[in-house]
């Protein structure tokens, strides 16, 4: 185990991959899921960084465009969250449920 | 093990511990700036109380050294001393973490500073990117002790001082891009982000940054200043932590050894973005007029510039010592004070050798820019009343953002052109 | 070495970086480590603040782990922006929106058995990827040049992916028009 080759990286890109896809999927908390998100995409910037280091600097570019994606994402998934509190008082993401109230 | 330590003193390595992979050298240097940093600290307690009372026409502490000397040393056994309160339904384990973030992040900026071109813990290559990014962690911890003191006044002042440092940090990236500009104007063609390649970019190009495209560095070196004293919370931006407005602001409930560590954490960042402004516009660790004033006679007079820096501190001690008071309880102070300024001349006398003001010479540079900077941060406090919160964020936003703008697409337009 | 000359002769006057990188395994297992252990707080901490500091944990062993991969500027960007920016935006809003009582209510919700089983197939399904595939990963990959990443990057960012880097900053720009009116009390 002692060279540390792609392939680790890879393996701690998909456990941070499944430990988002299980806060999306289990958690009541609407900033707990947004976070999760995050996860995710950290470790898709993982995976990227990984391989760019074989094929070339485009992995890393593609990552700074993620990172940006991201920002834009949580900035905007952020202010919905705060015209949502502010109309019904909760952050629980199964009351999240009326199309138009 | 005596082979690895001594291979870094070889002469003709020219790099930094870090760059070299020398771990020993690297601990040693980061010895030094933590042990350095942590003495401007406290000179800076001593200094700041002084200089604002002969502003305010008043003498500051006298009592406890001679002339108050040892009133920074006093204030810190107190601080140990005081009882450690944590407010009651406050999240301890954040109330705890938080300034030991704000030192992380403050104390981290120091690894990349560059003292003189091999003087450094490590230069990177993304050198001036880590410092500003490290910097922003600072805000991080400011939140943090805000909200686990589970009251109002620090809240709203973490708010606000979070909202000030985020607005801030804006008009300091484009300073800060607008000076890395410059580097690329060099004679190899490709700009840099490390901060040795900064400084050797101006050497290179024969110009300070803020002297060159006039006034456009100039400019640019204004809006750093003025982002950097509201970066820190410093006066004239210091709402989050008056006394008059917010009892102290985000730690209002820290008392004793937690409340020094967030003046450690001031302080250090004062120092930190001081040495940012030094090393893009200023020119580093280079002597005035490096090329105006260059050949060997200037090169000498220059030299002695710190054996001398060092013996008038000493004569303005010796004056002093001759003007205290000629009581028998004053003896052992008088005493004191001469040995103090025996200590001056003797540093200025070692100072005097050549083989220690080569090595020195860069350092000595570099903190003396530095000393002129605290002296405004000091200057700024005695000198101007305090900004109302909106006028604040105003002048972030709606002055200094624009201004940064036109700053950097001027300096792109000229440096394409010329 | 020769790509070591070629790096001094490109970046101005100074001497190659020439370092052999030190200790790998430990300062990978370490901040792989840190990094699950973080994201697992993030999805079980009661406290969300809690799970914020998790996840500024994590954001800082992913920037450790790109400088191990030699990605210095995604590094730096990643401090700067995640953890500088994003992470503080999300304390200001759980700040905003922190009710006493969603902290004595249940964390999981009702269907956490059918999450956790669907996270589990496709945990399955990527360790059957990487076990079949792994002749695709080559063994030691070559390691690029660490002097010059940004100047690269910059050249790309300007080059080949002009058009994505303009309609990144259009985007932007229309995030931080929604966030305003998306928070705002009166339109």
């Amino acid at each position: 185990m002692l060279p540390i080759t792609t392939l680790h990286f890879l393996v701690v890109a998909a456990a941070l991959f499944v430990l988002g896809v299980i806060g999306v999927l289990t958690r009541r908390n609407v900033v707990i899921v947004l976070m999760s998100i995050e996860l995710i995409l950290n470790a898709v910037n993982l995976n990227l960084v990984a391989f760019s280091r074989i094929w070339g600097l485009h992995g890393q570019v593609f990552a700074i465009f993620v990172i940006t994606d991201a920002a834009a994402e949580a900035a905007v998934g952020l202010g919905i969250l705060i015209a949502f509190f502010r109309n019904k008082e909760t952050v629980n993401i199964d009351e999240v449920d009326l199309l138009k109230w | 093990m005596l082979n690895y330590i001594t291979s870094y003193l070889d002469k003709t390595v020219q790099t930094t511990p870090g760059q070299a992979g020398n771990l020993f050298w690297a601990l040693v240097y980061i010895l030094f700036v933590f042990g350095g940093v942590s003495l401007a600290v406290v000179g800076m307690n001593w200094l700041e109380r002084k200089i604002l009372a002969h502003m305010q026409i008043r003498l500051g502490p006298m009592r406890v050294g001679p002339h108050g000397l040892l009133q920074p040393i006093a204030d810190a056994i107190k601080l140990i001393l005081k009882e450690d309160i944590i407010p009651a339904n406050a999240d301890v384990a954040v109330f705890w973490l938080a300034p030991l973030i704000i030192l992380l992040a403050v104390f981290s900026v120091y690894c990349v500073v560059p003292f003189g071109p091999t003087h450094a813990i490590t230069d990177m290559n993304i050198g001036i990117l880590f410092m500003l990014g490290v910097s922003s962690l600072g805000v991080l911890g400011i939140v943090m002790a805000g909200w686990a003191s589970n009251s109002h006044y620090p809240l709203i002042g973490a708010l606000r001082s979070s909202a000030q440092m985020v607005s801030y940090e804006v008009a300091m990236g484009l300073a800060v891009v607008s000076a890395v500009l410059m580097t690329s104007l060099n004679p190899t063609g490709t700009g840099t982000l490390s901060m040795i390649g900064i400084v050797q970019a101006q050497y290179a190009q024969h110009v300070w940054f803020v002297f060159k495209f006039f006034p456009l560095g100039f400019i640019a070196f204004g809006v750093f200043a003025i982002a950097m004293v509201a970066e820190t919370n410093r006066a004239p931006f210091d709402l989050p932590e008056a006394e008059s407005e917010l009892t102290a602001g985000f730690h209002t409930e820290y008392s004793g050894l937690r409340w020094s560590l967030f003046m450690l954490g001031e302080y250090g960042a004062m120092i930190a973005v001081s040495s940012i402004a030094i090393t893009l516009w200023l020119g580093g660790w280079m002597r005035p007029f490096p090329n105006l004033l260059h050949g060997a006679a200037f090169d000498l007079a220059f030299s002695l510039f710190p054996a001398l820096t060092f013996f008038g501190l000493a004569a303005m001690t010796f004056y002093s010592t001759a003007h205290m008071p000629k009581h028998p309880f004053f003896r052992l102070q008088t005493l004191g004070l001469g040995a103090f300024g025996a200590l001056f001349a003797l540093i200025g006398f070692i100072l005097l050798i050549p083989q220690v003001f080569q090595r020195v010479q860069d350092i000595f540079w570099f903190i003396a820019k530095i000393a002129v900077f605290m002296y405004l941060f000091i200057w700024y406090r005695g000198t101007f009343p305090r900004y109302r919160f909106d006028q604040l964020m105003k002048v972030g936003w709606k002055v200094l953002l624009p201004v940064g703008l036109g700053v950097l697409v001027l300096t792109a337009i000229v440096g394409v052109m010329a | 070495m020769i790509s070591s000359i070629i790096a001094a002769a490109l970046v101005q006057t100074r001497p190659p970086a020439d370092m052999q990188p030190v200790a790998t395994p430990f300062f990978f297992y370490m901040l792989s480590g840190l990094m699950i252990l973080g994201g697992l707080a993030v999805i079980t901490r009661k406290n969300p603040v809690h799970s914020a500091l998790a996840l500024i944990v994590t954001l800082l062993g992913q920037a450790g782990l790109y400088l191990m991969l030699y990605a210095p500027f995604v590094a730096g960007v990643q401090i700067i922006l995640y953890v500088g920016g994003i992470m503080v935006l999300f304390l200001f809003v759980i700040m905003l929106v922190n009710l006493e009582r969603t902290q004595q209510e249940k964390s999981f919700n009702k269907q956490w058995v059918i999450g956790f089983a669907a996270a589990a197939a496709l945990g399955v399904m990527f360790v059957s990827v990487y076990v079949k595939g792994r002749a695709l990963f080559p063994e030691l990959p070559v390691a690029p040049l660490e002097a010059e990443n940004t100047q690269r990057i910059g050249n790309m960012l300007y080059g080949n992916y002009m058009f994505a880097f303009e309609i990144a900053s259009l985007l932007l720009l229309v995030a931080i028009i929604g966030a305003v009116v998306m928070a705002k009390k009166r339109i």
